[in-house]
């Protein structure tokens, strides 16, 4: 599925992330080698306390790196001046935001900061990409609603939006569907996909829905207590990683239908 | 953003209401005038009384241009304050900066007889309190912010901004001890409130610096909405946040520590004007809450004016007292109405 020609937009070398406070290194996790392709749905997934979130909030620069690079579009993120950086990454994230009495519309127009003037005046093309990214994620109809009115799935769509008018080539989403029901969960992931066919954006995320990611991911990253592995979710099947992900005393995953199962 | 029509509507009926406020504002007072002869003065010529000249142009028309700087300017300080510290509760006189400002004028007024004679002199100045009063809020915002960044927790701010009231609270009252009672009672007629003591040259002055807070607050709007989706969010929009930050609170500590200053803490504009205008308006969007906060603070500052000096009468009552009277049941009525403070 992968392809050595495709344009490379995230790419990291022997990375290893973790916290360094004054006198204590605590490693999280090290030998993070992935690379993530133009127009690829990537999912993140791992146990609790892993590392998966130290590893989003690393390679999105929230935090620093204990050792190894990261590269967008082959230039060391670092070297990324923070507004430059706003136009190559977007971000979801779990917390809520602030602000809840903006209306839709202007909170999707929020991402379009980057681009605008000192007061933030929109426009035309800032326009059509603001509408662009509202009916890419079917909320049209809710563009005049306020976000306290919203549901968590419709909040989580507007969110999804609002990263897509930042118009950049890698959407970075930290566990987009905590807090859904089994429906929206299937419906944020397939959405996320269409993105990805629809825009040749990359989208990574991370999550728990391992058997939604198993099938509609180009990719995934399992992180587990002694490796970070990257392959597509085939080649990870056969390789038997998720077998590895978790303790076996309760679950067990089942290669045929690429799922977990309670055990018996 | 949304329906900019329905907008500029309200900024117009506004506008006139402010207009009308300022006239009758001018119009009230213990001496009767004429409406014609208000008129007259403001517009230059000659009225049935010389004093009545006099009167207007002094008195009322500086007291009146005062109030719209007060009520604007801390209505806006209280709207940057409270996105900044995301918290429906913040305001200038919340976080201490009013307290700061009291403290740097407790030191001048109270501290001179510390001090010592020498600096008597210069101390005493209307100069001295303004200066005393701008580094004393200053200050204090500043050690809140730096709180602010060890502490996330919001409430936590506000109830430190609150022990930065009782410290300077009590530092003042040690100061007062040994104050003389002209001292005492000087400061205490500053912690009155007052926006009748301005002369043109004062005015000017305190213009200037409001104009450079309100220039910073207007180059602030889009960090502002940016700073609406969370800090987090602010930082992948590529916003350099410890210089907005900054910005936001020289902006607040220049328009609420040159009021404090130059008219005394006056309670309770900074806090209740942002969430009046974010009912009436109905938005969160900094573009549109800036302009409206101005006009409305300006509005309710005059208003509050009018009432302080009991038209016809030859009372003054404290303008601080009118302004908690009037915004403290403002905020409670809010509460209740809407049940949860969105913004």
């Amino acid at each position: 599925m992968t392809n050595k020609n495709q344009h490379i937009i995230l790419k990291t070398e022997d990375l290893s992330i973790g916290y360094q406070s004054k006198k204590v290194r605590t490693l999280v996790a090290s030998n993070i080698n992935i690379e993530l392709h133009k127009g690829e749905l990537v999912g993140l997934v791992g146990g609790n306390g892993i590392g998966k979130s130290t590893l989003l909030r690393t390679i999105t620069n929230v935090q620093d790196a204990l050792s190894g690079a990261i590269f967008i579009n082959g230039k060391p993120i670092k070297k990324y001046p923070a507004l430059d950086l706003a136009k190559v990454l977007s971000l979801v994230l779990t917390e809520q935001m602030m602000s809840k009495n903006l209306s839709v519309f202007e909170l999707v127009a929020l991402g379009r900061q980057p681009y605008t003037n000192w007061v933030g005046n929109l426009s035309e093309n800032d326009m059509a990409i603001i509408n662009n990214a509202l009916s890419q994620t079917n909320i049209v109809d809710l563009k005049q609603k306020r976000c306290f009115e919203l549901s968590d799935g419709q909040l989580q769509k507007v969110m999804i939006a609002r990263a897509l008018a930042q118009d950049t080539d890698l959407i970075i989403l930290d566990e987009p569907t905590t807090h859904l029901d089994m429906y929206h969960k299937a419906y944020i992931l397939k959405l996320l996909q269409k993105l990805t066919k629809e825009t040749g954006k990359t989208i990574l995320f991370s999550s728990h829905e391992i058997d939604l990611a198993i099938q509609l991911c180009d990719k995934l990253i399992v992180m587990s207590s002694n490796q970070v592995v990257s392959d597509t979710p085939c080649h990870l099947i056969s390789k038997g990683v998720f077998e590895t992900l978790f303790p076996k005393d309760l679950i067990a995953f089942d290669e045929k239908t690429g799922s977990f199962r309670v055990k018996k | 953003m949304l329906n900019s029509k329905t907008y500029s509507f309200s900024f117009l009926v506004l506008l006139l209401i402010l207009l009308i406020c300022f006239f009758t504002n001018i119009s009230l007072g213990s001496v009767y005038i004429p409406f014609k002869d208000v008129f007259n003065s403001l517009i230059g010529s000659s009225t049935e009384q010389e004093t009545w000249l006099q009167i207007i142009q002094n008195y009322r028309l500086p007291k009146a241009l005062t109030a719209i700087l007060v009520g604007s300017g801390l209505g806006i300080s209280g709207l940057l304050m409270q996105t900044l510290f995301r918290n429906p509760l913040a305001g200038p006189f919340v976080l201490g900066i009013s307290s700061g400002a009291s403290l740097g004028v407790a030191l001048v007024i109270l501290g001179s007889s510390v001090f010592g004679g020498v600096f008597m002199a210069f101390l005493i100045s209307k100069w001295s309190i303004v200066i005393a009063a701008s580094l004393g809020s200053f200050l204090v915002l500043l050690a809140v912010l730096m709180v602010s960044i060890k502490v996330r927790d919001t409430m936590a701010i506000l109830i430190i901004g609150l022990m930065f009231a009782s410290i300077t609270a009590a530092i003042v009252s040690v100061l007062s001890y040994f104050g003389s009672a002209q001292q005492l009672q000087q400061y205490i007629f500053w912690g009155f409130g007052s926006l009748g003591n301005l002369s043109w040259d004062e005015l000017f002055v305190f213009f200037i610096i409001y104009c450079l807070g309100i220039t910073i607050s207007l180059a602030s709007v889009k960090s502002l909405n940016t700073l609406l989706l969370g800090e987090n969010y602010a930082k992948s929009l590529g916003l350099n946040i410890k210089r907005s930050r900054l910005a936001i609170i020289l902006s607040t500590s220049l328009l609420a520590g040159t009021i404090t200053a130059f008219t005394g803490p006056i309670a309770f504009i900074g806090l209740a004007i942002p969430h009046l205008t974010r009912q009436i308006f109905n938005t969160s969007n900094h573009k549109i809450l800036l302009p409206a906060v101005f006009l409305l603070g300006a509005i309710v500052m005059l208003i509050c004016d009018s009432i302080a000096q009991v038209p016809n009468s030859d009372y003054t009552l404290p303008i601080n007292a009118i302004t908690s009277l009037v915004g403290a049941p403002v905020v409670i009525w809010l509460l209740v109405r809407k049940r949860k403070m969105v913004f």
